[in-house]
């Protein structure tokens, strides 16, 4: 048997059994123990730490916040990035200045993103309340309401991650064979079929990359909630308390308790899995179906 | 030290949790020769003033050389001193704590070094030392500076509504317990469109300050909150202060609480000294604002911070004259004059310098003398033990669903109490 091609791809193996399988590893074995954040580990407690959690109001809100925001974010944000790409694909006059003018938005760190939109949702000297109230309609109470939160915290992560993935349907938009429009052309399509019988079943593997990535983006998110108002800690109903910002609450906040935190983050993981799996299967489905109903629409 | 914005902490799991119990102790440099060239890592966050201090010590002690580690926030270095804490290595020959999180290092007291010492007896004032002290009696932390608190009041407003406004008058006004400065308030709205405070939560944080036990028994058992008299009777008083439209409802340091400086929010403010920099700041260009050497319900302190000497160290007893010097009187009047930290120590509070000074902002209010006064009238030093936080949270949550109006006192109440629950710490 030889070594070396063995040899050759170990990198990538050690490196991820570092920093990938290892730490995923050591998490399971700390959610398996009373460990706190000073004091260190303590004793065997088995599934201990995830009954507790799981037996938490909290953890339940915390859910729903985290899917509610997730798809408050995720679903406008594909939908708008692969309309403006489309747009952008367009034979448009300075076409680098308009693809770098989407990507803008995602240099600026997200803490300074919440620092600019906080400006905006304030309650009361905000912005858009200011707005609302001056064509005569009532404010929205921004912190106090969770729905009203989770639109305000799910704008900052829009903001920050369309012009990203604009970008990256863009290239595959790109990559669709020209003859592919043409024959559509031919056959009398108009932009709009186009649009919905080339292009989007072109974007399949696109779409289950970006749906995928998204997913794990949006289920993990921290930053934009917790900047969201001085205290960080999700409101004073809990409105908008992340699954993550639970998970550090429990790790790093009076608790400090590593054990229970560790199996908000296994839970996480496993939940990520499944939607993963989920959204797989149906990106692939619907695009299968389009694909089938585009062929025998050429056919006839 | 100024309470910070929450900055965003990284989520390292699992990394961080690499724990060692060895303790770095006993190897101190107790024996070793003082001359030796050493060199002291000093942590601190937001402005101690003690650039040119250090500057100063190492001219004095050439053998000495100082590495300043700045944080640009208390949160930052709490961050940092509690995941290497955990880590049982990294952390700076001296470490500066706020007094808002000492009490959760006071658990792990046997981490730090025993700070006692003839030289620094009766340094500070009493209630300082007590909450650095174990209950075997070691000293953890030497006191820097203290948030001695008076009110802050805009004379304009106070007028406008028919009240004195001279800052004499007004803290004869003011003078008596909380329920004294309940009724007040109620006369000023009154007569003003203004409210009477900022914040349900901020005057929550002044009434249990004076509380001796608060939420938790000096043993370090919690006082189960459904039991607590004590602080259901401060949530009700607050809760009426607030139904009588006292309250502005801001939470303090939002966006809504600075942009309210500028537009007439709030006649009155509960004010640590380091809290009339923020004012001068968001109030900027509006005139008005006074001082009064007063306090509602005695003295109150909200805030300052201790020198610790972690046992990581390898120097520790060179850490530990370091952190004497710097805390000494003469020092810390020049960390004073330097950055406004206002001194713990007993002789510093009869320093001329600090006396004498005024703050022009304030209407030349006397603040020096005015603060020392606060600091002499704080008479109970409350107990927070390693569940504070944590309960005073669930307070704080339900004045806040009240405060921004999506809950009612009663149930909002019922849900502090399951929040309680929900710690288990029963």
């Amino acid at each position: 048997m030889k070594l070396s091609p063995y040899l050759y791809i170990s990198p990538f193996f050690i490196l991820f059994a570092i920093v990938g399988l290892y730490p995923l590893l050591y998490t399971a074995w700390v959610s398996l123990h009373d460990w706190h954040l000073i004091g260190g580990q303590g004793d065997f407690v088995g599934l201990k730490n995830f009954a507790d959690v799981l037996q938490q109001p909290r953890f339940y809100n915390a859910l729903k916040n985290t899917f509610s925001i997730f798809l408050l974010s995720s679903i406008p944000q594909i939908i708008t990035a692969i309309f403006v790409a489309w747009m952008l694909d367009a034979n448009l006059r300075a076409k680098t200045f308009w693809r770098m003018g989407v990507l803008l938005p995602y240099v600026v760190a997200p803490v300074a993103v919440s620092l600019i939109f906080s400006k905006l949702f304030a309650d009361e000297s905000g912005l858009i309340n200011t707005l609302l109230t001056q064509i005569g309609l009532s404010p929205i109470g921004w912190h106090a309401d969770s729905f009203a939160a989770h639109v305000a915290i799910a704008t900052m992560v829009n903001f920050r991650w369309t012009g990203y993935n604009t970008l990256i349907f863009l290239a595959a938009m790109q990559a669709v064979p020209r003859e592919l429009y043409e024959a559509a052309v031919v056959d009398g399509a108009n932009r709009v079929h186009q649009f919905f019988h080339v292009t989007l079943p072109s974007l399949r593997p696109t779409m289950i990359f970006v749906v995928i990535t998204s997913t794990i983006g949006g289920l993990q998110i921290f930053d934009e909630p917790r900047m969201y108002d001085t205290l960080g800690a999700g409101g004073a109903d809990k409105q908008w308390q992340t699954l993550t910002m639970y998970l550090y609450e429990l790790g790093w906040g009076p608790t400090r308790s590593f054990g229970r935190a560790s199996a908000v983050a296994w839970l996480l993981f496993l939940i990520i899995i499944v939607i993963g799996v989920v959204n797989f299967l149906l990106t692939s489905r619907i695009s299968n179906s389009e694909g089938k109903a585009t062929k025998k629409g050429a056919q006839a | 030290m100024k309470r910070s914005l929450a900055l965003l902490s990284v989520v390292a799991l699992g990394l961080a949790a690499c724990s060692s119990n060895t303790p770095a102790g006993d190897e101190s440099s107790a024996g070793a020769d003082p001359n030796a060239p050493v060199t002291l890592r000093v942590a601190t966050f937001n402005e101690f003033g003690y650039e040119e201090l250090f500057t100063e010590y190492m001219a004095d002690h050439p053998n000495v050389k100082i590495e300043h580690k700045k944080a640009a926030t208390t949160d930052e270095s709490r961050d940092n001193l509690n995941t290497r804490l955990a880590a049982g290595s990294g952390l700076s020959d001296i470490e500066a704590v706020e007094v808002d999180w000492l009490p959760e290092l006071m658990q792990y007291a046997d981490k730090f070094v025993d700070l006692t010492n003839d030289d620094v007896k009766d340094r500070w004032l009493e209630w300082k030392t007590a909450a650095a002290t174990t209950q075997d009696g070691a000293l953890i932390g030497y006191g820097t500076d203290i948030g001695p608190e008076a009110v802050c009041y805009r004379a304009d407003l106070f007028e406008a509504a028919g009240l004195p406004s001279d800052r004499a008058e007004v803290a004869k006004l003011l003078e008596g317990d909380w329920a004294k400065y309940f009724e007040v308030g109620k006369q000023f709205v009154a007569n003003s469109d203004a409210a009477w405070y900022d914040s349900s939560d901020a005057t929550f944080q002044g009434m249990v300050n004076q509380v001796a036990e608060p939420f938790e028994n000096p043993d370090g058992t919690p006082k189960p909150l459904a039991d607590n008299t004590e602080i259901k009777a401060i949530y009700d008083q607050i809760m009426q202060a607030k139904a009588d439209g006292l309250s502005a409802g801001y939470a303090q340091w939002s966006e809504d609480w600075t942009a309210a400086f500028q537009n007439n929010g709030f006649a009155t403010m509960l004010c640590p000294g380091w809290m009339m920099g923020v004012i001068e700041g968001n109030a900027a260009g509006v005139t008005g604002w006074d001082v009064a050497d007063v306090f509602p319900g005695g003295g109150g302190n909200w805030g300052g911070s201790y020198l610790t000497v972690p046992k990581q160290s390898e120097n520790q007893e060179a850490a530990r004259e370091l952190a004497a010097w710097l805390t000494a009187p003469e020092q810390q009047i020049k960390a004073f004059k330097s950055k406004g930290t206002f001194p713990s120590q007993v002789e510093a509070l009869e320093s001329e310098d600090l006396l004498s000074q005024t703050n022009e902002f304030f209407n030349d209010a006397p603040t020096g003398e005015i603060l020392a006064n606060r600091a002499a009238a704080v008479s109970v030093t409350p107990y927070k033990g390693p569940n504070y936080f944590s309960i005073r949270a669930t307070v704080t949550d339900a004045l806040n669903r009240v405060e921004s109006g999506t809950d009612d006192p009663a149930s909002s109440w019922d849900k502090a109490l399951e929040a309680y629950q929900a710690l288990g710490l029963s």
